[in-house]
């Protein structure tokens, strides 16, 4: 806010400073006006972040079931929530799943979302045509990707197996009905969902590089190899933290993907977080149980928060 | 933001005083909005049921039979219908923010966890009788000894066979398990399997391995019992036998229907809200049987489902009353023909099943296995859902190469001790 100084040129054309009333009201009067435009976003932020999450912090330490719909009662039972789920198998099972897929899922769609990224870079023909025609996986709701996926995939009639069979390969690949296999199968369908994100973020990041770096590096002969770790990645560094970081926070939390692809099958092989908070709170309705794991998401989410916070704020100095 | 000097803009100030009570003003507006939003209006004449249909068709039956019972009672009755799988949430939603409907449908199977929580009104206190109802079909609406919920139609599960594939390889329909495995195996051709299942992880598959677990004399409340081990290998020699699809682990039972529909599969279980799907693919020639049995004489026991209706504790008690009088009519001999007509389900009436069976007698198979068939939450009510889960991770394991002894030792365990 720039309040203060305005105040001193602004009085110094006014004539008559002598009447004006006591600075003590006027200070005040400010003080409600700026408070006037912060309350909103307050506000805001307590009824849809604050209320939210601290109930779902208080309901992982309650005895919440059906019943609390219709009593209100929730009685606290202290840590038996958190202590049965990290006694289950399957939350170690499901965290370890949700860890390989991130992990998985981020390095495949930034390495490639880069390459496309310096790829288009360049202008050639059809190249603008070319690179809205790769955002479409974006635009698709993830629920029907998931639904095409799931039938491409099919192990006897899916097009991937037929067109591997064609081409002589192993066409009887067990994409998503094998425990092996479904996980991974799972992380490049979620690849090919996230390049679009990390291409077009990366795409503008590249469009920033000022040209004349790379006429003077052309110039000292510089090698493209040399030239893209030299200038490209250090430059592009703070759109990669973004690109990253928020790919990170959209991925721990997947759901509807795996949803509609397994169901979190075969065999639990692809539990992670997300479906386990998602079984335990309506399909099993403990939902005591499920805001214990939706729990520990935030708080792996908040850690990767404040990486995020810090790396700006270096960013900025 | 510039803040203008006190002396010089007095209009200035008067307007930024009046923007922080607008803000003040929109906020408790807001905020009262959101708070009064949830406790609803209820119209005097006019009654909701909250149901599951959203297929097309069976919004337009229940939308037509809701129409001749509101006509008849005097009253407006609509029709609000979420996915399935949404219904019990959008229900204890609605029980919290007191806007509960006045007829809810469950799925037979989550009726008892709302009537745990005390969301249920007894219907016999409404005025519903059960005289003409079979004891099997009543219990399979009551929770703990009441009767909760009016079924209109129940469904069970039974084995579809393709009959021109059966004729050209000149086999019998299989009645036994041994039967089958040979037929599946002699049907298994190409593209083709013998047989077509659903192991999916989800209710579906549990539904469809339990006419194997209950035929062979298992039981859900002792899942590792050799019985169930059985049952479960059966499956597994299915699947080794090449007969079944390795996708039966990723199949719901709709992709079962489809992959019978395109001739990917010679014979398959499933259940009669199919037929209105496979009647309208006319080069398909189906039948259907009972489920084969482990040996020969052998009861065929398949699960009961099906939807109730139920009339949710709003407190109001006039309101309830004329619910029961609306579950009453639509759950009535007459709408219940025509619904059971409608959607090729069993009529949970004595009478209607009777008349039904005269009228659709090629699904008499279906009508005798409804009579046999057993309700999923009768020994277990409100627990389940930890035990289906359980059951579908452990025969899932099993048909990804775990020995079914070990997945279903480790279901019990989690069934039992809920991790």
């Amino acid at each position: 806010m720039t309040t203060s100084t305005v105040t001193a040129p602004a009085s110094a054309t006014t004539p008559g400073k002598a009447l004006a009333p006591d600075p003590a009201r006027t200070r005040l009067r400010r003080r409600i006006a700026q408070w006037g435009f912060v309350a909103p976003a307050v506000v805001f932020m307590l009824l849809f972040f604050g209320y939210p999450l601290v109930r779902n912090v208080l309901m992982s330490f309650q005895h919440y079931t059906p019943k609390t719909f219709f009593t209100g009662e929730a009685p606290f039972n202290g840590t038996d929530n958190w202590s049965s789920v990290f006694q289950d198998v399957l939350f170690g099972k499901a965290l370890w799943h949700t860890l390989v897929f991130t992990v998985g899922s981020l390095l495949g769609q930034f390495c490639i979302g880069l390459a496309l990224a310096v790829f288009f870079n360049r202008r050639f023909p059809l190249g603008g045509v070319l690179r809205s025609l790769i955002l479409l996986p974006w635009l698709v709701p993830m629920v029907v990707s998931g639904i095409v996926w799931r039938r491409i995939l099919d192990q006897d009639t899916g097009v991937l197996n037929t067109f591997l069979g064609t081409l002589g390969l192993d066409g009887n690949t067990p994409w998503l009905t094998s425990p092996d296999m479904a996980l991974l199968s799972v992380i490049l369908v979620n690849i090919w969902i996230g390049i679009p994100f990390n291409m077009v973020i990366l795409y503008g990041g590249l469009q920033e590089i000022p040209k004349e770096l790379y006429e003077a590096s052309s110039l000292d002969g510089a090698s493209a190899w040399r030239t893209f770790r030299s200038i490209t990645l250090p430059l592009l560094k703070p759109v990669i933290t973004v690109v990253l970081v928020l790919g990170f926070m959209s991925t721990v939390k997947i759901l509807d993907l795996i949803l509609a692809l397994t169901d979190g099958g075969p065999a639990d092989a692809t539990q992670t977080l997300g479906t386990l908070t998602y079984q335990n709170s309506f399909v099993e309705l403990d939902f005591g149980a499920g805001a214990v794991v939706g729990n520990v998401l935030i708080l792996i989410s908040a850690v990767f928060a404040v990486f995020y916070l810090r790396a700006n704020r270096t960013e900025g100095k | 933001m510039t803040a203008h000097p006190p002396v010089a803009a007095p209009r200035a100030r008067g307007r930024s005083r009046r923007a922080v009570t607008s803000f003040a003003a929109v906020s408790v507006l807001v905020s009262g909005a959101a708070l009064t939003g949830c406790a609803q209006q209820r119209d005097s004449d006019v009654y909701t049921v909250m149901n599951s249909s959203t297929d097309e068709t069976y919004h337009r039956w229940d939308a037509e039979a809701m129409a001749r019972c509101g006509k008849q009672l005097g009253v407006t009755i609509e029709q609000q219908s979420v996915p399935a799988a949404q219904v019990m949430t959008k229900a204890l939603r609605m029980a919290s923010s007191k806007s509960l409907p006045d007829i809810v449908q469950f799925d037979a199977s989550e009726m008892p966890t709302f009537a745990e929580a005390g969301g249920l009104a007894d219907l016999r206190a409404l005025g519903l009788g059960t005289d003409d109802i079979p004891e099997g079909i009543v219990d399979f609406g009551s929770y703990k000894g009441t009767y909760y919920g009016a079924a209109r139609s129940v469904n069970t599960l039974a084995l579809f066979y393709n009959k021109d594939i059966l004729d050209q390889a000149g086999v019998k329909v299989p009645t036994t398990w041994e039967e089958l495995r040979e037929t599946a195996k002699q049907l298994t051709q190409g593209k083709r399997y013998g047989l077509a299942l659903s192991a999916g992880g989800a209710e579906d598959g549990v539904f469809q391995f339990t006419p194997f677990m209950w035929s062979n004399g298992g039981d859900e409340t002792d899942l590792d019992s050799p019985e169930v081990v059985e049952a479960l290998d059966y499956w597994k020699t299915l699947l080794q036998d090449g007969s079944l699809s390795k996708s039966t682990v990723n199949w719901t039972q709709a992709d079962v229907n489809d992959q019978f529909m395109a001739g990917n599969a010679a014979m398959m279980i499933n259940g009669p809200w199919q037929v209105e799907t496979l009647n309208t693919k006319k080069s398909l020639h189906w039948g259907i049987a009972q489920i084969p049995v482990p040996e020969s004489g052998a009861a065929s026991v398949g699960p009961l489902g099906g939807a109730v209706l139920t009339v949710p504790n709003t407190g109001d008690t006039q309101r309830e009353k004329t619910a029961g009088r609306i579950v009453a009519c639509l759950a009535g001999e007459k709408e219940q023909l025509t619904y059971a007509r409608n959607s090729w389900m069993v009529p949970a009436n004595e009478k209607a099943a009777a008349e039904w069976r005269e009228q659709v007698p090629e699904l008499d198979a279906l009508a005798d296995q409804v009579a046999a068939a057993r309700s999923r939450t009768a020994k277990l009510g409100a627990g389940w859902s930890g035990v289906s889960l359980a059951l579908q991770s452990a025969f899932q394991s099993a048909l990804t190469g775990q020995s079914s002894e070990a997945a279903l030792k480790r279901a019990q365990q989690r069934a039992t001790s809920g991790n």
